[in-house]
């Protein structure tokens, strides 16, 4: 372990009753850095949080404080402080003895408190407010106080459960540059909880970006933003245009039926793979020679600084573009992108693969439920099996109660000519789909499967 | 029809069974056996020694009762409201359900177990009794307000260094007070008005204020058992008031 570590989550998960939040959550946090824990709700950031403050213990793993695990030692005795989402500020305690509830309790002596309360007013811009009763300050004066209540134990940590999500848009951006200050200027370790993505990238050294109890990406804000390690990275990051692809070679790879050079290497020759476009990274030209391939504009939306348009190319794909200059609908247009904006990503899964059971000849147990299947030789009733069901195979349907397992639309991502869906049936398990149907995240579908589209083989019982 | 008018067999109800009866005491409480004008009802009172000392114990018992109404009844409210100590709403019904059973009957049969084991009635018997019959009431609004009470307080408190025991002194209990201030007004309001628990349950040995009251109204003393009801109303408002002051702290149930 490195010196400079304060913080190590080592093999961390977090189960509450069958349902895993955290899976095998391994980080490490430097000293003074600002983190962000970033993702959607339900990601397991919050549970992160709450495991290094000490609400929750782990199931399995071990989380270090200067490489001493920590696990035996109870909330009130770890030296961080927590901003709350809701401030939880004491409301039968005025902002003066909030503040002091900490000190207070350390039985620091009453004039050390006067100072340092006073002081840390100051930091947060409170002065004055001492005497006030927390219920009659506003949303924003609240989350200040807690913010000093917080600092001024002088935590070796301080942890922020998205301490901006209740505040309005023009005092969450105000706030931010004022956090970004006080970690400046304190030089403690900041780890900061949001699922808003611009402000990770706005106040963070170092972000983690979780889904589904998993860390999928950890890096500076520019990495994060310009090299995606996979789909969901991209979607959630930013706005992106996502495409299926297949690499050529090293440095050439395919994607909207077109070739482009590019910078990545190493990914092997004619491989699938996912690209990922920013729409600020296409541009227009006029010059022919420059131009990789035309487009039309469907629609053009002003956005304030850019405008925001979207195009159908040659080859039948919709492409997202950002741009300083108008472009008018229905008119014609030639785009290019330059190599180092070409973010291209192994495809996480190129089919749906699920081990299961035959029932008789004709049908087999996958997924909890029973699929009819083409009989094949050499595999009898009871065989264990393994099913390969391409993307484009699966059939979704609107009554959960004509599929053969049922389920609902857990992550969508449009890939430029298709939608690329991730469902959560209601036993647990995730098929992948590809479909010109459009539907929406949280839709409760029936899944059906022809017989002739689920690929059997017979399986080893290991 | 105006939705005003809705209220009328309101107002009606309220006029014939409140008011008048209201009014009918603080006539009464003023008038002598003629009828004519007087305050000697009121000043009867507090030259009436035995009234006096009536009064005295009645009040000594309401806040005997209503103290150890708190000291059970807290911790079996806390008890009742901790999800990890209590898991199941049967409990908190069991603690209500003597609520659901007339007061009168539970005393009377209180009063023959105590008959049966051979226990002298006494003091000891009716605060029994006492607390047998209003624990609910300080039980019930304590666990509303601790059981909707925001657990990040709690736990804002034990990140700032508080250990569980500080937490329940320095942040549960100052913020669960509107329960207790509810529950010492539906115990110690009835309490200094009841007459029946100490008829039952002393064989009238100990008297209470309600007591005296009953004893002049039966007795066709209608004067000064007016005045008396009157002071005692009067009493029980004072008290009120000095409660009312967090009445607007939510959970609170008057």
């Amino acid at each position: 372990m490195a010196d400079d570590h304060i913080i190590d989550l080592r093999h961390v998960s977090k189960r509450f009753g069958d349902k895993t939040i955290l899976d095998d959550i391994n980080l490490y946090i430097r000293k003074g850095e600002f983190v962000t824990l970033l993702g959607p709700s339900g990601c397991g950031k919050t549970t992160t949080l709450r495991l290094i403050s000490g609400f929750l213990a782990p199931d399995e793993g071990e989380i270090l404080l200067d490489g001493k695990d920590i696990s035996a030692i109870p909330p009130y005795k770890r030296p961080f402080n927590t901003v709350f989402q809701r401030y939880a500020l004491f409301p039968h305690l005025d902002v003066y003895d909030n503040i002091a509830f900490g000190l207070k309790l350390q039985k620091v002596p009453q004039d050390e408190i006067e100072k340092r309360v006073k002081r840390v007013l100051k930091l947060v811009s409170m002065s004055d407010y001492e005497d006030r009763d927390v219920e009659s300050l506003s949303g924003g004066q609240q989350q200040r106080v807690a913010i000093a209540r917080a600092l001024v134990n002088q935590p070796k940590i301080l942890l922020l459960d998205e301490p901006l999500a209740a505040l309005d848009l023009k005092m969450r951006k105000d706030m931010q540059i004022e956090l970004k200050e006080m970690h400046k200027k304190l030089g403690i370790t900041f780890i900061y909880v949001t699922h808003d993505q611009e402000e990770a990238l706005t106040l963070s050294d170092t972000i983690v970006v979780m889904n589904e109890g998993k860390i999928q990406q950890i890096g500076t804000p520019i990495d994060i933003y310009n090299e995606p390690v996979n789909c969901f990275v991209a979607d959630f990051i930013g706005e992106s245009n996502i495409l299926k692809g297949r690499m050529i070679r090293d440095r050439r790879v395919a994607f909207l039926k077109h070739e482009f050079d590019c910078v990545d290497e190493g990914f092997g020759e004619d491989v699938p793979v996912d690209v990922v476009v920013r729409p600020e990274d296409i541009y227009f030209t006029t010059d022919p020679a420059k131009c990789q391939f035309t487009a039309t504009v469907k629609s053009c939306t002003f956005k304030g600084v850019h405008y925001e348009m979207f195009v159908d190319t040659d080859k039948g794909y919709e492409l997202m573009i950002q741009d300083y200059d108008p472009y008018p609908v229905g008119s014609e247009v030639m785009l290019y992108i330059d190599p180092d904006d070409i973010q291209v990503m192994h495809k996480e899964r190129t089919r749906n693969v699920f081990d299961g059971k035959m029932v008789d000849e004709t049908h087999v147990e996958i997924m909890d439920g029973v699929f009819e299947c083409l009989p094949q030789e050499g595999i009898a009733a009871g065989d264990p099996v393994r099913a390969v069901i391409r993307f484009e195979d699966v059939d979704l349907l609107d009554n959960q109660e004509d599929g053969v397992v049922a389920g609902e639309v857990h992550f969508l991502l449009y890939k430029g000519d298709h939608y690329h869906l991730t469902i959560l049936t209601d036993e647990g398990y995730h098929i992948w789909v590809d479909t010109n149907d459009i539907w929406d995240k949280g839709d409760l579908v029936g899944v059906n499967i022809a017989p002739k589209d689920i690929k059997l083989e017979k399986r080893d019982e290991a | 029809m105006k939705r005003s008018h809705w209220s009328i067999p309101y107002v009606v109800f309220m006029a014939i069974f409140v008011v008048l009866p209201l009014v009918l005491i603080l006539v009464y409480a003023f008038q002598d056996g003629n009828g004519h004008f007087t305050f000697s009802n009121i000043t009867r009172f507090f030259s009436d020694s035995d009234a006096l000392g009536t009064f005295a114990v009645s009040i000594e018992v309401a806040i005997e009762n209503t103290l150890i109404c708190i000291l059970l009844g807290y911790p079996a409210a806390w008890i009742l409201a901790n999800r990890e100590l209590n898991r199941s709403a049967v409990t908190i019904i069991l603690f209500i359900m003597p609520m659901w059973i007339n007061a009168l009957m539970r005393t009377l049969a209180t009063a023959e177990l105590f008959n049966m084991l051979g226990i002298t009635l006494g003091k000891g018997t009716l605060l029994f009794g006492m607390v047998y019959d209003y624990l609910p009431f300080m039980i019930y609004p304590i666990y509303n307000v601790l059981a909707k009470m925001d657990k990040s307080y709690a736990e804002a408190a034990q990140d700032l260094g508080a250990t569980p025991w500080k937490v329940f002194w320095k942040v549960t209990v100052p913020l669960s007070m509107p329960g207790v201030s509810s529950g010492v007004l539906m115990v110690f309001m009835p309490t200094v008005s009841t007459f029946a628990i100490s008829e039952f349950l002393t064989n009238n040995k100990i008297k209470l204020f309600g007591t005296i009251i009953q004893e002049n109204i039966n007795s066709s003393m209608w004067n000064y058992g007016a005045a008396l009801a009157l002071i005692m109303l009067i009493i029980i408002g004072v008290t009120s008031l000095f409660s009312d002051e967090r009445k607007e702290a939510e959970g609170a149930l008057i």
